[in-house]
């Protein structure tokens, strides 16, 4: 699954699309960013509420391409902005969590590499 | 909560790092003088004006039972009392420090009690010193010097523009959140762009941020040290308060004391610290409640005999 695919699917809604399109590696669900920047993987998608320039910071160090922001929560300009240096793709989506995980994980296991 | 911070001189932010690095036993003055319980108040006046020191500790048997100040000294000096044992005008709880602390925790000390001196103890708890800020001016001059050397001697060789060689100090203000990252976001990008394996960089990447929101989000402001070469990473973080009660507990997966606002920036999960240690090849916290934490992270370039997996 390619980062642009996730735009093709109903749910989701491209909010920053300033990104480079990878292919993604996997993905990971959690709101807890020392959590997400010990455990996420390089080009990986990360599915959170928490829509905070912060995220982007983790995000960048952990090297993950594009985040999913759930449960239609706003996405501050100033996420946006730090978003579009660092090249990361930003969704929005009224879904759930659970839900955009398990959307995102049958995608992901389509992907050639898995 | 984030106002604007201007950011020092790197060479003086430098020199006050390399200064909290180093020990107490390093800076104190090795020769002190005592007296003992009972010992007059005169002992410590001849004491003090032959040797023109401020104050003298009290030691029973090697341990500090209190000391005499100049102030001590003029009180038992008006009301005739110089006779007298120095047990009846010492102070008795005295604060000490301890030898193998960092210096930073003494800095501390300075500026939270108003002594102008502090008996320094070993570990079995016996009078090995005494810490002034005239010591700490001395380390300072000489740490100085020391630099100014350096950098005369590295205008002499240029270095080379991919040099893997670096010495960078950040300042990191308390809730200062826009800036926290910053200091991982340019490490990172220095390793990366020097072909440092990605795996590696992003070691070096977790350990510094953690850091970083830990200075941030814990401390009441502090310093975070980069020191690069060929072999490794060394991170070196340094605050000056509020210190951790117990190093051990705030090791431990999902202990944290984050406030709700620290909380709501999605920080205070209690996994900073260990993941700093998870990614560092070696890691150490030293910490005194009151005094400050330091926290170093050593992360290995060289693929050989790293951390791996991490």
């Amino acid at each position: 699954m390619k980062i642009s695919d996730i735009q093709d699917l109903e749910v989701f809604t491209c909010v920053q699309g300033e990104y480079s399109n990878i292919e993604l590696t996997g993905g990971y669900t959690s709101d807890l960013l020392s959590d997400v920047m010990g455990n996420a993987d390089e080009g990986s998608v990360l599915i959170t509420i928490q829509a905070h320039k912060n995220t982007i910071a983790v995000c960048s160090l952990a090297g993950v391409a594009a985040i999913i922001i759930c449960n239609d929560r706003a996405v501050p300009d100033e996420m946006l902005d730090a978003a579009a240096n660092e090249n990361i793709a930003i969704f929005q989506t009224a879904e759930n969590q659970f839900k955009t995980s398990a959307l995102i994980a049958q995608h992901i296991g389509h992907c050639p590499a898995r | 909560m984030s106002p604007e911070h201007k950011q020092p001189l790197q060479s003086s932010l430098r020199v006050q790092e390399l200064i909290y690095g180093l020990r107490i036993s390093q800076v104190m003055t090795n020769k002190v003088f005592a007296v003992s319980r009972n010992c007059t108040m005169r002992d410590v006046q001849t004491i003090m004006k032959n040797n023109s020191i401020t104050g003298v500790p009290v030691v029973d048997n090697k341990r500090v039972v209190g000391i005499v100040s100049m102030n001590d000294l003029m009180n038992a000096l008006e009301q005739g009392a110089m006779e007298e044992c120095v047990i009846r005008w010492m102070v008795g709880e005295v604060q000490t420090l301890a030898e193998d602390m960092p210096l930073s925790f003494a800095i501390s000390a300075f500026g939270k009690f108003s002594f102008r001196q502090f008996p320094v103890v070993n570990k079995k708890n016996e009078l090995v010193g005494i810490l002034t800020f005239r010591n700490i001016n001395m380390a300072l001059i000489r740490e100085l010097s020391r630099q100014l050397r350096e950098m005369e001697q590295k205008n002499e060789q240029p270095p080379e523009p991919d040099s893997l060689v670096l010495a960078k100090v950040y300042q990191l203000h308390r809730y200062d959140f826009e800036n926290g990252g910053k200091a991982s976001a340019e490490m990172k990008k220095f390793l990366k762009e020097r072909g440092i394996p990605p795996k590696v960089v992003r070691r070096v990447a977790i350990a510094s941020y953690e850091l970083e929101i830990n200075l941030v989000a814990h401390s009441i402001g502090g310093m975070l040290g980069f020191d690069i070469n060929e072999e490794r990473v060394k991170i070196s973080s340094h605050d000056r308060g509020p210190g951790i009660k117990d190093t051990a507990v705030a090791m431990t997966e999902g202990y944290s004391t984050a406030n709700e606002w620290i909380r709501s920036q999605g920080f205070g999960a209690g996994m900073g610290l260990p993941n700093v240690k998870r990614v560092s090849d070696e890691f150490a916290i030293e910490s005194a409640v009151g005094m400050g934490t330091m926290v170093q992270a050593i992360i290995n370039l060289k693929t050989e005999g790293s951390n791996e997996n991490k």
